[in-house]
């Protein structure tokens, strides 16, 4: 049941776009506000026509231009968290929920409610509900329609910081029960790379990268329109043990990471997402330094960038971090693939949304929802 | 007291009440969320009615309701009697001057329910009279109540163009508010004061319905 999307227009922005998600696979698609990202999900649901597309599910067309098929929104099987939740005001949450469903199901409801954490609240209003709760019923209620796709249009940009990153982490265990394809749109690429599979960046109506969240990164184009400063690694991960002192010790593959309190338990498999504008390279062990983290790892390879700065990816194991460094500090350092080098990361520099646990089960092998 | 004139207004306003609440569902909600052609003309023409004064719009009914004119050819062709000076005119004349007390309310009702909660409820697999009947009417219900209160209450008032279209046959177009103007040219004061009094007590009451009910409504919703 995979989710085919081609959308062309010329109003109200240029639009050319066309992408592939596949069941139980989540598609970020990044950009900046007003590039049109957007207007692609409302596409797929049917709330927008653009003036040449193609959506099908499954092989099964819900839009196509070319020969005049255009289901309306109330007929695609089409699950959508809108940015601010649109919950029905007047209706509790179960009500919510039960108001997607093809036959009211009273207890399917609260099965749902119960599965995005929202015990015992089935029958507040969404104006008693705090943003996080009514993001979660938002989940709940697309989740009822039984989506062919589901669809976020930037679900966690309206709650502050804790709840986001605890919203993310219920996110990344919800997905074991999703089998349909999933398109999150969001301009927070820390969001796209911690969250998703595969990512489109999209620049004024236009596709400038796509693919897994590692080729993305690795692409010059789709770093220029996402902005260099979020160029980042994905680091797996195992927390080791909590400290007294208010950090949390982990374990990669050579060595051990110190990070701001990582809420979760020792053995828990995280990823850590570390920025490439934070490391710092050295040639030598150094010494005397207040940083904490000291991975030695080997140059893979180096990618000259557009301005002074080069990239430089840097393999830890079978993994591998990267560091945005000066051209100059590369040649001073004379810097090869293949030499062995130390990548430096304060302990500070790692934001607490940075880090987001390991998915359970690897696109294409989550288990069918029941 | 002129109980007959009285029930007549009820029974006038009831009617009004009865034709314009499909009539403002489907004016106010189209005016709400349409994009057309000509809609600011239309909207002009519905607010026409609280412009004009109720003797020029009666005495244009008059002219297009009267013998001869093809409304009112095809009214006594179609129910073997005139239009003018009826109760029925009287009732088709209420529904026209009351469109702009019925519509705008009822638009602006449709209005408050947000672009993105009507997406919503089709993405939740509501075909377009599902969502009206599920999520539409009980957010734009306030608004709906004020036009229907409005309307009510307006009608039992209106004095000019009923006087114009209907005369002032009893127990036929005379109402309550026409009952009192001839109380009035006859020198009857007690009858006129007792009368204007029962019309005070039930348009307060309505007016008051409607606020005690949209507060209600309003703690509800939050």
């Amino acid at each position: 049941m995979a989710l085919e999307v081609m959308a062309r227009a010329r109003e109200p922005i240029p639009l050319d776009v066309a992408f592939r998600v596949e069941a139980g696979e989540l598609l970020a698609l990044v950009g900046h506000s007003g590039s049109g990202k957007t207007t692609i999900l409302r596409s797929i649901a049917g709330l927008w026509r653009p003036d040449r597309a193609r959506v099908t599910v499954g092989g099964t067309s819900w839009l196509d231009t070319s020969i005049g098929v255009n289901l309306p929104p109330h007929r695609r099987r089409v699950g959508i968290v809108f940015q601010n939740y649109a919950l029905f005001p007047h209706m509790t949450a179960a009500r919510n929920v039960i108001a997607a469903m093809d036959i009211p199901d009273r207890v399917e409801a609260t099965r749902l409610l119960d599965l995005v954490n929202l015990h015992g609240l089935a029958d507040r209003k969404p104006a008693q509900l705090s943003g996080g709760q009514q993001q979660r019923v938002a989940v709940a209620r697309a989740l009822a329609r039984r989506p062919q796709a589901l669809l976020l249009d930037e679900p966690f940009s309206a709650v502050d910081r804790a709840t986001r990153e605890r919203l993310h982490a219920e996110i990344i265990a919800l997905r074991a029960h999703l089998s349909m394809p999933v398109v999150l749109v969001t301009h927070d690429v820390n969001e796209a790379q911690l969250l998703a599979d595969r990512m489109v960046v999209i620049e004024k109506g236009q596709m400038i990268g796509s693919g897994t969240t590692a080729e993305v990164m690795a692409d010059p184009d789709a770093l220029r329109a996402m902005g260099v400063r979020e160029l980042a690694a994905l680091l797996p991960a195992t927390l080791a043990e909590q400290l007294p002192d208010g950090l949390s010790r982990l374990e990669v593959a050579t060595g051990s990471l110190f990070l701001p309190t990582v809420d979760a338990a020792p053995g828990t498999r995280v990823r850590v997402r570390i920025m490439a504008h934070e490391v710092i390279l050295a040639r030598t062990r150094p010494e005397g330094l207040s940083a904490q983290n000291i991975l030695e790892g080997r140059v893979a390879r180096i990618v000259p960038g557009a301005g002074p700065g080069v990239i430089v990816h840097v393999a830890v194991g079978r993994d591998e971090i990267v560091a945005r460094i000066t051209r100059r500090a590369a040649e001073q350092l004379s810097l090869q693939p293949g030499d062995s080098v130390h990548a430096i990361l304060k302990t500070m520099s790692v934001a607490r949304d940075h880090v987001a646990r390991a998915r359970l089960h690897p696109p294409g092998t989550a288990p069918s929802m029941p | 007291m002129d109980w007959t004139a009285l029930f007549l207004s009820l029974r006038l306003a009831g009617w009004t009440v009865v034709i314009l609440l499909p009539v403002s569902v489907l004016a106010g909600r189209c005016l709400a969320y349409r994009r057309f052609r000509g809609k600011g003309l239309v909207e002009a023409l519905v607010m026409l009615p609280l412009v004009l004064p109720p003797t020029v719009f009666g005495f244009y009914l008059l002219v297009a309701f009267g013998r001869n004119s093809p409304a009112g050819d095809l009214w006594q062709g179609l129910f073997g009697q005139q239009l003018v000076f009826s109760f029925q005119g009287l009732v088709v004349a209420s529904v026209i001057f009351n469109l702009p007390f019925a519509i705008q309310p009822a638009q602006r009702g449709f209005e408050s329910v947000a672009a993105d909660i009507r997406d919503a409820a089709a993405c939740c697999g509501m075909s377009p009279l599902a969502s009206l009947w599920k999520v539409e009417l009980p957010l734009a219900w306030p608004g709906l109540m004020t036009a229907m209160v409005l309307t009510f209450a307006h009608t039992l008032g209106e004095f000019g163009i009923v006087l114009m279209v209907g005369g002032s046959i009893p127990g036929e177009t005379r109402t309550i508010a026409i009952a009192i103007y001839d109380r009035v040219q006859a020198f009857d004061g007690r009858s006129a004061a007792i009368m204007s009094a029962v019309l005070v007590a039930i348009s307060l009451f309505t007016i008051s319905l409607t606020f005690w009910l949209s507060a209600r409504v309003g703690r509800k919703l939050s």
